[in-house]
């Protein structure tokens, strides 16, 4: 591999998501253990995850879920 | 004699005498089966909308594809199998119901979205105030900045980054819902992520000019 952080970028993604092998997460965390740039780059994919997840969690009106189990098929 | 109505049994017969019972007993199941399907499927409506409100275009939208979504499930409630996923089953019904609504033809003529490498929002953030403290970077970007720059991502990816990274669903999961092959959604989601962190970019550089 020419570039070990361009490779590290490439493992990015997928060991956040842990669909790497356990042969392709040793090696990425071999990489990280010596590369400092890298290591601060994945805790801030990490965060930037989590934040986004938070920050585009908006609440359900309560006057949806009225009209939602108003929907409901009555009894006969 | 007055006639008899339709379905209702006269005395005397045995065949009539038993089917009766046995109707009614089928009946109370189903209804009982109806109302516990409603009830599991609203207690979910919270988790479905936060996917919905990112799937759809703004909360208006959301708000009508939640309700077309409901009716629709209510009325089908049948075609559930027990034991299987019923909010990747809403979500199913809910992005069918997007689609055609014509989301996708009202949607601009295939543009081909911008995508940065995966270091490149924070390269940007870091270089723009020379920020020191990585897990702070993070903190930079508002609220809007990921509402707005989520909302720019093109549909196709969008999609499966809202079922996967906000909603939660597996990859498996996700390719179902939107019926797509799960190596689809995986490089979607991988392009699409990138795709978000170069709008990010955008918007909150934007701001600090």
């Amino acid at each position: 591999m020419n570039d070990p952080c361009a490779h590290c970028e490439e493992m990015m993604q997928p060991y956040l998501d842990h669909a790497l092998t356990d042969e392709e997460m040793a090696a990425a965390e071999r990489h990280l253990s010596e590369c400092e740039p890298c290591r601060r780059r994945y805790r801030f994919e990490e965060s930037l995850r989590v934040y986004v997840r938070t920050a585009a969690a908006e609440q359900m009106r309560p006057e949806l879920r009225e009209k939602l189990a108003a929907l409901r098929i009555p009894l006969e | 004699m007055p006639a008899v109505p339709e379905g209702v049994a006269t005395p005397g017969t045995v065949d009539h005498v038993d089917a009766e019972p046995e109707q009614a007993q089928r009946l109370a199941t189903e209804a009982r089966d109806r109302v516990r399907f409603e009830e599991d499927a609203l207690a979910l409506s919270d988790q479905v909308y936060r996917v919905a409100r990112h799937l759809a275009n703004s909360r208006e939208e959301a708000e009508e594809l939640m309700q077309e979504t409901y009716a629709r499930a209510f009325r089908s409630w049948r075609s559930f199998t027990p034991g299987t996923n019923l909010r990747a089953w809403l979500l199913r019904i809910l992005t069918n119901l997007n689609i055609d609504r014509g989301r996708r033809q009202q949607r601009a003529p295939q543009m081909q979205p911008l995508e940065a490498n995966d270091y490149y929002l924070y390269d940007r953030l870091a270089e723009n105030d020379g920020v020191s403290d990585d897990e702070r970077v993070v903190e930079r970007l508002s609220q809007d900045d990921i509402v707005t720059a989520l909302s720019a991502v093109p549909h196709d990816f969008r999609d499966v980054i809202v079922l996967v990274d906000l909603g939660d669903f597996s990859y498996a999961d996700a390719a179902q819902i939107l019926d797509i092959p799960v190596g689809t959604v995986m490089s979607r989601l991988h392009r699409g992520r990138r795709i978000l962190k170069r709008e990010l970019a955008e918007s909150a550089l934007e701001e600090a000019t």
